[in-house]
């Protein structure tokens, strides 16, 4: 991808509405759970302080609380609050309780007792003994607390865009899933920037004389309640439908890019992680996402397909790949694996993938069950002329078109099969398969255009439009290059796909992404 | 008046006060003597309540201090603690103006006390800004102090108040604490477990053991007519200077020659104990010294003055 080229500095300059943002929200996430988490953990960690017999049921629960992963954490919220801001602050909030109860009650206890019983001695009563003298005496030591949790929650805030919440972490994830070094770095650097100013900014507040904290104590509350406020500037903006869509495919030009460029689409968008995306928008907490066309849970969730009427989502027509060597060692292969070119299109694939995604079908009784329904299954030869070897991407549809091979080479040649499925991604099973560690893997037209060729956007946009340039132009290429062949078609086409709710596109009309714009503009 | 009846305090099993009974009067020093662990800390606190007691009363001026609030008893009693207790994060001036905040009063008066106050115990005004880790041990105590009387009040409980000084720093405090006017006007209920302490500084002293009173009396009365062994075990070891320091010079005024008053010598108060005057001796380089009393001025020698001593420490044993 060119846009790898550019450098950091670029990236970010192009990408600066969306950076600040980002870094809004992020600092708004932070602040206001920091603020929530104080407002809980403060008085909890006085009242323990007193009655110390509950400070250990206390800590204890609240170091627990820590010790949960922070994913699985968000995971929990889904359930209990949905997606989105809620959900994510309630999570960093529970992270940032431990450090606060704690240094409070370790603040307060630790006030010197000759102080206390002087404070007493001299008619001060409860409450005066509170805010005049143990809470200022703690200071710096709550304090401390807030800065650790500050520190956590910056850091914790980056996974907020799973359940889309915002902040940083979009670049983040967005940069993994698209090999965007940039984009991961203009996400990571100034999250890492954030925690290392508050760090030194509360540094400060903490390093200040006793006597100026009584000042900083009144600033503070008011200083955190700007920053959390934050939060809300970016999403002030709202909309009649709202769009949740993956990390990666904000950053794909064959993605939201192409959405805004190609068709103009303005919609309120939130980012959140492909595994939440369809069941959100099945409960109406989103109206259009990004999905893949042949995904299972299109059906389990009954959402349909906008078509792209304008074509800027690249045909990702799935077929074998196949070394020129394996070919020739396993003369039979090319016939059998062929077999199943043009068998099975997207609504099969849907449903195949909905067996195993949805309804825990095994990937192999699947196939079995595929292949039997179409006379295609036949007992295994149990042949021993080779073994073939079969790779496959780590998701569902992968390993079902793994275990459909599998099955027909063993019915149809003497070869034996071995599979080595789940490999990590598009490089690994390629790598893989240059490497002579596998014979075969399905793979995609637009992954070997995009992820593996990469030629200049150009030629991309003159492929994208018609689905046999694309396979014409990945055959040959692979085939000059790699000396990789591209067998037929298997019939899908596994691309990335708007979708709405089956009900509410029908109610608005909808059946274009060209529709849906016209919707969104319309008053 | 103070007036103590069978009080006692309990912590579990442990009798830590048992059921003791004292007066002190108005304006008088009332010095709790004992071993760590004999109850004279927890009595001092049962009188401004920040211990409450097992039972038993105790009134103030006749008033039964439990009618009030603990708040309002506290701010009549002056505190004064060993490690001072002032606040580190209020400077000088703040510290002492606590009670009088307290009691709400006006900021032009608090600072005309305070302005009294530090005058009074040798404090410098540019130190009413800084801190209390600024200042040195001696410092802080009198800042305790002032705090302690700022509001004028008429009791003051002290628990080990020089305690944490050094020696040279303690005689020091020991001799503005006597000659300071302000705590003449003061029932003062002191703690201490230092036996020179209580005698130079208590009109009366209880001793104190096991949460009882053992004897309470006048220095001269610990020394010279103690109740049992256990007293004059616990005076043992400074005895002698105890009592130079317990015996005034009026006290021996009767087994003093008639001398004439010499005109060259340096005078010495009839009020002083034996040791000031031994002291002055040693001070002066002199050979007499001239000591008024009731109209009459002798003058002494060294050799005459504890002549005069040693009789009289006789006579009392045999009284």
């Amino acid at each position: 991808m060119n846009e790898q080229q550019q450098t950091l500095w670029e990236f970010m300059r192009q990408q600066s509405d969306k950076l600040a943002a980002q870094t809004l929200q992020h600092i708004g996430l932070t602040f206001i759970s920091l603020i929530i988490a104080v407002l809980v953990g403060l008085p909890l960690g006085i009242w323990i302080s007193r009655k110390k017999q509950f400070a250990g049921t206390i800590l204890g629960m609240a170091g627990v609380l820590q010790t949960i992963p922070s994913i699985a954490l968000l995971g929990f919220m889904i359930p209990l609050l949905g997606i989105g801001a809620r959900p994510a602050i309630v999570a960093l909030l529970l992270y940032a309780l431990l450090p606060i109860i704690r240094n409070t009650y370790t603040g307060i206890t630790g006030v010197d007792a000759a102080v206390k019983e002087s404070a007493l001695a001299m008619g001060m009563s409860k409450w005066q003994i509170l805010f005049k003298v143990e809470l200022p005496l703690a200071m710096p030591v709550i304090l401390a607390g807030i800065r650790t949790a500050t520190v956590i929650n910056v850091g914790v805030a980056t996974l907020a865009s799973y359940i889309a919440a915002g902040g940083l972490g979009e670049f983040i994830f967005g940069g993994i899933s698209l090999n965007n070094t940039n984009m991961i770095l203009a996400g990571a650097i100034p999250a890492a920037l954030l925690a290392i100013l508050f760090d030194f900014l509360l540094s400060r507040l903490q390093n200040l004389h006793l006597k100026k904290v009584r000042t900083a104590t009144a600033t503070l509350p008011a200083l955190l309640i700007l920053l959390a406020s934050l939060y809300f500037i970016p999403s002030a903006y709202g909309g009649k439908l709202t769009a949740g869509f993956t990390p990666e495919f904000m950053g794909r030009r064959d993605g939201n890019l192409g959405l805004q460029s190609k068709y103009g689409l303005k919609i309120h968008t939130i980012v959140i992680s492909d595994a939440v995306m369809y069941k959100a928008a099945y409960e109406n907490q989103l109206d259009v996402i990004s999905g893949y066309s042949t995904d299972g849970r299109l059906k389990a969730y009954n959402l349909v397909v906008l078509n792209d009427d304008k074509r800027i989502f690249p045909p990702y027509y799935a077929a074998p790949i196949i070394r020129e060597d394996a070919l020739k060692r396993f003369p039979e292969l090319e016939k059998t694996l062929n077999l199943l070119a043009g068998k099975i299109d997207d609504s099969v694939m849907t449903d195949l993938n909905y067996r195993t995604d949805y309804l825990h079908q095994s990937p192999e009784k699947v196939a079995e069950y595929f292949l039997a329904s179409r006379e295609l299954l036949k007992p295994s030869r149990n042949g021993n002329a080779g073994i073939v070897r079969i790779g496959s991407k780590i998701f569902g549809e992968q390993y079902i078109l793994a275990s459909m091979y599998t099955l027909l080479i063993k019915g149809y040649t003497d070869y034996d099969v071995v599979t080595k499925t789940g490999l990590g991604g598009t490089k690994i099973c390629f790598d893989a398969l240059i490497n002579d560690q596998i014979d075969l893997y399905p793979e995609y037209t637009g992954t070997g255009l995009l992820a593996i060729l990469q030629p200049s956007s150009k030629i991309v946009d003159s492929l994208t439009k018609n689905k046999n340039e694309t396979f014409d132009y990945v055959q040959r290429e692979f085939e000059a290059k790699f000396n990789i062949k591209w067998l037929e078609p298997i019939g899908f086409n596994n691309a990335y796909a708007l979708m709405m709710r089956e009900k509410q596109a029908r109610q608005l009309n909808v059946k274009t992404i060209s529709d849906l714009k016209r919707y969104l503009e319309s008053k | 008046m103070i007036t103590v009846e069978q009080l006692s305090k309990y912590f579990g099993a442990v009798k830590a006060v048992n059921g003791i009974s004292f007066e002190v009067k108005e304006h008088e020093t009332l010095v709790l003597l004992g071993t760590s662990g004999c109850g004279k800390t927890t009595t001092l606190k049962m009188i401004n309540r920040l211990i409450e007691p097992t039972c038993g009363t105790i009134q103030i001026d006749g008033k039964n201090i439990f009618c009030q609030s603990p708040e309002i008893l506290r701010r009549s009693i002056g505190y004064v603690l060993q490690n001072n207790g002032l606040f580190p994060h209020y400077t000088v001036a703040e510290n002492i103006a606590i009670v009088p905040q307290l009691l709400k009063w006006d900021s032009k008066k608090i600072e005309r006390r305070i302005d009294e106050l530090i005058e009074k115990l040798h404090l410098s005004p540019d130190q009413l800004k800084a801190y209390p880790n600024e200042l040195s041990g001696g410092q802080q105590q009198r800042v305790g102090l002032a705090r302690a009387l700022v509001a004028d009040p008429p009791v003051l409980l002290m628990d080990e108040p020089f305690g944490a000084l050094d020696n040279i720093t303690r005689s020091k405090i020991h001799a503005e604490f006597k000659a300071l006017d302000e705590l003449k006007r003061k029932t003062i209920i002191m703690v201490t477990h230092d036996v020179q302490e209580a005698f130079g500084l208590g009109d009366r002293i209880c001793l104190m053991d096991k949460g009882k009173i053992v004897q309470i009396g006048t220095p001269a009365d610990l020394l010279f007519k103690p109740a049992n062994h256990f007293v004059k075990d616990f005076l043992k070891e400074q005895r002698l200077q105890l009592e130079f320091r317990a015996v005034l010079v009026k006290d021996i005024w009767t087994l003093l020659p008639h001398t004439k008053k010499d005109v060259d010598a340096a005078s010495l108060s009839a009020d002083s104990d034996i040791w000031t005057g031994m002291e002055k001796f040693k001070y002066h380089q002199t050979d007499r010294l001239n000591i008024a009393y009731e109209h009459e001025t002798r003058s002494v020698e060294f050799k005459q003055l504890i002549t005069a001593f040693y009789q009289y420490q006789s006579n009392r044993a045999h009284e």
